[in-house]
């Protein structure tokens, strides 16, 4: 049904302005326009921000957070890797899913419990230097704090209702 | 910072020259990754915003998110990107949600009064989409089909559910901090 969405969405759209009988190419040539002016600000954005995110990951230094916390929790460690990388980087979870599901089996405990920590939260990062980026802002505030609190509770409330549900 | 410092510590300077180099590569390889489809979608987009779709299918959802924003002015357009944006999320279509999120932040930059800083909409708005308003996880149902789950779409009931609490403890959050700093 997924696979329907995105085809009937441009239908509807495309359809919805002949019926207004406005000029369907030129404006979608204008708007469509506006996407190199948006390349070119968002690029030094995303350039700083996967260089400084890379070296985090590649240090070694998420490893080794990772076994400071393994021996209190009774998780495998690929879960907590994904939930400490799903803010941040969503080629690396596809990575981890991709371990997890071949290790485990996807229909698994630990496979129901990735898949649900994927689907509920978003690369927060990814999103958070996009979004501000575009337009240039350089203080964001308090919005990484929220951010992340709110994936925080995601993750924890996916534990837990993957344990009432699937355990 | 922390990284090379760590890394640093531990002896993989060679590791971490490497990092530097590729993900200069990586950067640009993600942008030609979204250019093409932000491209379509601009286009997409301004059609349903020309021809007063979007106003109309957003005017629904304004009335929930309205109370959220109170600094946005009845009617302003930027409230229209946000909705269509969450209705894209919604839908988990997360590429053709992107090119709305960055035009919605376009529009509250122009109501934004400090252009260096984060305006309280542009922070409600964007936790309220990191922390991910997804009904049907639809990478996730693909995934699982691909790895030949006998139940692929057996956790969207637990994803929508865990969602919900991210998002509304993502406006908790939000409200809490938004009193410590003003």
């Amino acid at each position: 049904m997924s696979n329907y969405i995105l085809p009937l969405m441009v239908l509807g759209i495309v359809l919805y302005g002949m019926r207004k009988k406005i000029d369907l190419y030129d404006v979608f040539i204008d708007g469509s326009k506006e996407s190199f002016k948006m390349a070119f600000t968002i690029f030094p954005n995303l350039l700083a921000m996967i260089v400084s995110v890379n070296i985090l990951v590649d240090s070694g230094f998420l490893e080794f957070l990772v076994h400071l916390i393994l021996p209190v929790l009774k998780i495998p460690i690929e879960i907590i890797s994904l939930a400490i990388m799903r803010p941040i980087s969503g080629n690396a979870t596809l990575a981890l899913l991709n371990t997890i599901y071949t290790k485990y089996g996807v229909d698994s405990f630990y496979g129901l419990l990735s898949s649900t920590i994927q689907g509920c939260t978003d690369t927060t990062f990814y999103v958070i230097a996009l979004y501000y980026g575009s337009v240039g802002i350089k203080n964001i505030r308090y919005a990484l704090k929220t951010s992340l609190l709110a994936d925080l509770v995601g993750i924890l409330s996916s534990l837990g209702i993957c344990y009432l549900l699937f355990s | 910072m922390i990284g090379i410092l760590f890394s640093l510590a531990s002896g993989n300077a060679v590791k971490i020259n490497e990092t530097i180099l590729n993900s200069t590569k990586i950067s640009l390889e993600i942008l030609f990754q979204i250019f093409p489809v932000v491209a379509l979608w601009l286009g997409i987009a301004s059609i349903a915003s020309e021809s007063g779709l979007l106003e109309k299918l957003s005017t629904a959802l304004t009335h929930v998110l309205g109370p959220l924003f109170p600094d946005i002015p009845r009617g302003h357009i930027s409230l229209s990107y946000i909705a269509s944006n969450i209705i894209a999320n919604i839908f988990g279509l997360g590429s053709a949600a992107t090119p709305f999120g960055l035009k919605a932040m376009n529009s509250l930059q122009e109501l934004n009064e400090n252009k260096k800083e984060a305006s309280r909409s542009m922070i409600t708005f964007t936790t309220i989409n990191t922390s991910g308003v997804t009904i049907i996880p639809t990478t996730i149902i693909a995934l699982r089909i691909l790895y030949g789950s006998k139940s692929p779409t057996i956790t969207v009931f637990a994803t929508i559910i865990a969602t919900s609490c991210s998002t509304l403890a993502g406006l908790f959050f939000d409200y809490l901090y938004r009193r410590k700093y003003e």
